[in-house]
């Protein structure tokens, strides 16, 4: 009798359904996975210690480079880390603006998740899709910010600046011409709010095109129903948050539960899954589209009736504007202070977490009274999700990893930090 | 979050402190509170007790546990950049990295725990100092499965080891890696660099060509601009 050993094989980490730098280590029976060893780490450029040696300011665009499909997200649990910490509270209008992009984001980050994902699995169709609505999305972001993708557009105490009334338009080129480009720019006539409006009434339709491709097809439902199963117990135990939690049916979300911003003052519904597989993770994410969509809309109305400072005005946080600058001594003194030194907030310390697309962001900082954090801890929803991915794939086929991947959406940037 | 809703995440978080001094005083735990948060203070020999209490006992019920980190507070509240009096010299830019470090203190790390319960919609943190020489604390993997990763990290970027877990390997840095990156006296530029050498054919490390600099000198301005009224007599309690 010839001697039955277990094999071990090495996916990734340069395995394009690894989503990045994972390097998995599956120790084999036949083609079911005995045990998944997880190595991460390849993408860790240490942002936290860099934080402690920079003002609290200058950590904002790291934390764009944490989780790089849900930008502005990791953005607002840093900046509510550091104002809870000082104490102060972003005006109305800015908490606003900073729920209409925390939701840009939300669907920027569903449509990578669900084309990446339908991809990994077989359909390439949902991919080219996603990112034609992820291209209006980050135009978006280009307009309030300049950066199609790395922002560091919210600030303590507000954001960097109002939504402009202007939405940049295409110029004709050599390869977009005369009628093409006025085509283009259809929807670019009016201010970027009125963009977003134009986005947000073709979006259920896109969504349900997506769902014409995969919520029926067979071969998506073969490929995710009662894949990677964990009950509402497992769930907690392993530190689950966000749609991971939410799929396995347990109605926890922090816009609701622990509001901020304006969550609490406009409608929107918690979808909750039922059996805790892939498939129904998939549809929780896909309601969230559109309960996004709903609170998007509210947020326009909002701010189209409501204009308003979008900055605290306080100098000893908040830079004064350039004009102000160029007449006032005691604005570029503060200017200069600030850009130079940044502020002290009160020795003490903080933890502060958002619901970003993924689960639960938190920052937690420990101020020793300097200008720089003393200790800044980044608490990623990838990492618990993907340390369970030994329990998740145990007695799964191989084929089947990639889907578990695929459902936990995960992102190197934060999972590695 | 409306005002409604404030006052009675307020009200619970003032109840669960009460509840907390009540159960956890005979092994001698600490309540503090600041911006709207609860720490409890844990001695490191009971952390385990603590923590099961914690899931499994009317109050409590903190089903999740959100985050572990480690913490050293070797270089707490020193400055870069001391301005009390102007030297002959003039003012330098700060490019003196912090040298000393208290290490004689006995609890120079600590282990953050972050606490949630879902039923009861609340957090709480706890604070664990560990031994300086010996910074060895109990793991919580038995009551809380995804303390795994998270005590790995700890161990990994502090060099705290977890007694009980699991399978306490490095998590974050490469393999081979020499030290513990988070602590204090672990310089930003790390030890070695590496680059491929085309004579040996081969990648080699070497010890780091490039000098620690401070951009920003960390300072502390002790004219509290900032500091709020309940603050001030917060921090008088947490120092």
């Amino acid at each position: 009798m010839p001697e039955i050993r277990n094999y071990t094989i090495n996916f990734g980490p340069q395995h394009p359904a690894a989503h990045g730098v994972l390097r998995l280590v599956l120790e084999m029976d036949g083609e079911v996975i005995e045990r998944a060893d997880p190595h991460i780490g390849l993408l860790h450029r240490a942002t936290e210690k860099l934080a402690e040696s920079k003002p609290y300011n200058q950590s904002i665009p790291y934390m764009d480079r944490l989780d790089y499909v849900s930008m502005m997200c990791s953005e607002h649990g840093y900046v509510r880390a550091i104002e809870k910490l000082l104490g102060v509270e972003a005006p109305i209008r800015a908490q606003y603006i900073r729920t209409l992009f925390d939701e840009i984001t939300r669907i920027l980050n569903h449509l990578m998740w669900l084309g990446a994902h339908a991809l990994d699995i077989g359909a390439m169709t949902v991919f080219l899709y996603a990112f034609r609505e992820r291209e209006d999305l980050m135009d978006c972001y280009e307009a309030v910010s300049g950066a199609r993708l790395h922002a560091a557009y919210y600030r303590p105490g507000g954001v960097y600046r109002d939504l402009p009334d202007q939405m940049p338009r295409y110029q004709a080129s050599q390869w977009v011409t005369g009628r093409d480009v006025g085509i283009r720019n259809q929807a670019r006539q009016g201010s970027l709010l009125d963009f977003i409006e134009d986005f947000c009434n073709r979006f259920p339709a896109l969504v349900d095109e997506y769902e014409t491709l995969l919520t029926d097809n067979r071969i998506w439902k073969q490929r995710t129903v009662d894949i990677g199963v964990v009950s509402p117990e497992r769930a907690m135990q392993l530190g689950f948050t966000g749609p991971m939690l939410r799929g396995s049916g347990i109605a926890w979300d922090l816009r609701k539960k622990q509001s901020y911003a304006a969550y609490d003052k406009v409608d929107f519904d918690i979808p909750v899954g039922k059996n805790g597989d892939c498939y129904d993770r998939y549809l929780v994410r896909i309601e969230e589209f559109r309960q996004s969509n709903r609170i998007i809309k509210q947020c326009i109305d909002w701010l189209r009736k409501n204009p308003g400072p979008v900055m605290l005005d306080d100098n000893k946080i908040a830079a004064p504007t350039r004009n102000e600058m160029k007449d006032d001594m005691e604005s570029l003194i503060h200017h200069f202070k600030l850009f130079t030194e940044g502020y002290c907030p009160p020795v003490g310390e903080a933890y502060a977490a958002v619901e970003a697309p993924k689960g639960e962001f938190g920052c937690y900082i420990i101020s020793d009274g300097a200008n720089k954090p003393y200790r800044l801890k980044i608490r990623a929803p990838g990492f618990p999700h993907l340390a369970a991915m030994d329990e998740m794939v145990k007695g799964h086929m191989l084929a089947d990893v990639v889907a578990i991947i695929g459902t936990m959406d995960v992102v190197f940037g934060e999972i590695d930090r | 979050m409306s005002s409604g809703a404030q006052k009675g995440m307020h009200d619970r978080l003032e109840r669960l402190a009460e509840d907390l001094t009540r159960t956890f005083k005979e092994l001698d735990c600490m309540v503090e509170r600041s911006n709207g948060e609860v720490t409890l203070v844990v001695p490191v020999e009971h952390i385990t007790d603590v923590a099961t209490r914690l899931r499994d006992d009317e109050p409590f019920f903190f089903q999740e546990l959100i985050d572990v980190c480690g913490a050293d507070y070797s270089a707490y509240a020193q400055s870069e950049w001391q301005t009390d009096s102007a030297p002959n010299t003039g003012f330098g830019r700060g490019v003196q990295p912090i040298g000393r470090l208290e290490s004689m203190q006995s609890n120079r790390f600590a282990v953050v725990y972050h606490l949630l319960s879902i039923s009861k919609n609340i957090r709480l943190r706890l604070r664990v100092f560990v031994d300086t020489e010996q910074p060895i604390i109990a793991t919580v993997v038995s009551v809380w499965q995804s303390a795994d990763w998270f005590e790995r990290e700890a161990f990994d970027l502090y060099g705290i080891l977890f007694d009980g877990h699991p399978d306490l390997r490095r998590i974050l840095t490469d393999y081979g890696f020499i030290g513990h990156p988070f602590r204090k006296d672990f310089p930003l530029t790390g030890q070695v660099e590496m680059r491929y050498d085309p004579h040996q054919a081969r990648v080699v490390y070497e010890p780091v060509s490039i000098d620690p600099r401070v951009l920003v000198p960390r300072v502390t301005r002790d004219d509290n601009r900032y500091l709020s009224e309940d603050n001030a007599t917060q921090d008088a309690g947490d120092a």
